[in-house]
């Protein structure tokens, strides 16, 4: 193929409307309070594997709900479960069961190799 | 005693300080420029954070009006000062000398034609939380089908310079969610959107609804203001904005986006303020001695102000303020004119 010098790439918008988004909603019945999350960001400012990998349970969980966790779940690979996010979440969500439920019903354990 | 007072505005803050200005032995002269009295609450069904109907706080405060004197569809022409009294002359024929004149002529709504990149006006599917809520109240059905997708477009004509309003219009984050629960109540299988620059929730019970509405109506959030809206063959409207926290813009198709217009100072306050010499702002809402400590007084003796027409405010603080105003002018009146 001739090189024109550009290519196209595919679009970097989000599209949420046609988002079926069963394994969301598979969470959701799991794990009412996902929803529950106003993304402040203070999960992430206190993980303990925040500060050596790309560890953010915010964008985790924001990502999930827009349909797009293949950005985010192998980050979820780095949580060693220590429960400082719990600690710090002003809704109260209990985000270390809600890692155990992401990973459930995402079948983390399987394409991460854990 | 039986001094007249003379209230020009007759909304909630006009209606409430004249109540109590008779029931503190003055009678009031309340003035209205349109048909009715009531002002903006006349079209609203139901109100944050509870669901009250408007109807409950109203109907109450318009059986009560004995003793004060109301004109509707009536303006104000003038106000001239007269040694220590002001006389003002209205388009009824009819003018009054007195020593104290409350200002509470509220807000206008902000016109969203002016955001033109939403469409408002163009575009069918494009309504206002005006038109919305007028909706609630007929009570009537739908006018348009097939809505499975609606969208609440945050601070429009509010905290934008462009728009010529830098303020924050207070009450319209949480009447947002309001609506957007109560579309979710008429139509449970609708998804529902808000999006949103910061949610300003910030009244005893506002949290817990912004909470109810995540949790139990299933709200999405979606931080990040609409950048324009255009329309298919079909009437449908395609939203665009940037999902700020996935730091990626987004496209979505919508089948009726509700645009949360804000309140921007009356253009009658503002010829008002000229009649009666006193100070506006730079935003165009009027001012009073101090915001903090002197909020019913304006630059000039006898001149008294109530309600949003110092800025944007919720009804409960509008029927304080009325309150305050009415002691403010009792006290005033009380003291005896300085010879
Ligand atoms: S439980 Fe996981 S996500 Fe939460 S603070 Fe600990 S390592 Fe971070
Ligand atoms: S601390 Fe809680 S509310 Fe805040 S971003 Fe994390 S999960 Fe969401
Ligand atoms: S109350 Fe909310 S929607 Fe209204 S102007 Fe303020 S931030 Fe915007």
């Amino acid at each position: 193929m001739i090189d024109f010098g550009y290519g196209l790439t595919p679009s970097a918008t989000l599209k949420i409307e046609n988002v079926q988004n069963p394994r969301f909603e598979a969470l959701h019945e799991l794990e009412p309070d996902v929803v529950k999350c106003i993304a402040c960001g203070s999960c992430t400012a206190s993980c303990s594997a925040g500060c050596f990998t790309e560890m953010s349970l915010r964008r985790v969980i924001l990502s999930l709900q827009r349909g797009r966790e293949k950005e985010t779940l192998p980050m979820l690979r780095h949580c060693m479960l220590c429960g400082k996010c719990q600690l710090v979440c002003p809704r109260g969500i209990n985000t270390r069961h809600l890692i155990l439920s992401i990973g459930k019903v995402y079948g983390l354990n399987e394409e991460d190799g854990r | 005693m039986n001094q007249n007072v003379v209230v020009i505005g007759g909304g909630p803050a006009g209606i409430e300080a004249s109540r109590k200005l008779r029931d503190l032995g003055y009678t009031p002269i309340l003035i209205e420029s349109q048909p009715a009295l009531g002002g903006k609450l006349t079209r609203w069904d139901r109100l944050f954070p509870d669901g009250v109907e408007a109807r409950a706080i109203l109907d109450p405060m318009l059986q009560d009006l004995d003793g004060i004197k109301y004109f509707t569809d009536t303006e104000v022409l003038s106000i001239n000062r007269l040694k220590d009294t002001w006389v003002v002359k209205l388009s009824n024929g009819l003018s009054a000398q007195v020593r104290a004149i409350l200002l509470t002529t509220g807000f206008d709504l902000f016109k969203a034609e002016k955001k033109e990149e939403y469409g408002y006006g163009i575009y069918e599917r494009v309504i206002t939380n005006a038109d919305l809520e007028d909706w609630y109240k007929s009570g009537a059905p739908l006018q348009f089908d097939n809505v499975h997708t609606i969208g609440f477009v945050h601070c429009v004509g509010s905290r934008d310079e462009k728009a010529g309003n830098r303020q924050c219009s207070k009450v319209c984050c949480v009447t947002a969610v309001k609506q957007a629960c109560e579309f979710k109540e008429k139509y449970p299988d609708a998804t529902v959107y808000c999006f949103y620059m910061d949610l300003r929730m910030f009244g005893r019970k506002f949290e817990d609804l912004y909470l109810k509405a995540q949790k139990d109506y299933g709200i999405r959030f979606v931080r990040g203001r609409v950048s324009e809206v255009s329309e298919d063959i079909d009437g449908h409207l395609f939203v665009k904005a940037e999902d700020t926290l996935f730091g990626k813009p987004l496209k979505i198709k919508m089948d009726l986006l509700v645009l949360m217009a804000g309140m921007a100072p009356a253009a009658s306050s503002a010829s008002l303020a000229r009649m009666a010499g006193i100070t506006t702002g730079e935003d165009g809402f009027l001012v009073p001695r101090s915001i903090v400590g002197d909020a019913c007084r304006a630059s000039r003796e006898g001149i008294f102000l109530a309600g949003a027409v110092t800025g944007p405010k919720t009804l409960p603080e509008t029927l304080g303020e009325a309150a305050s105003a009415a002691l403010a002018i009792d006290q005033f009146l009380k003291t005896p004119v300085k010879q």
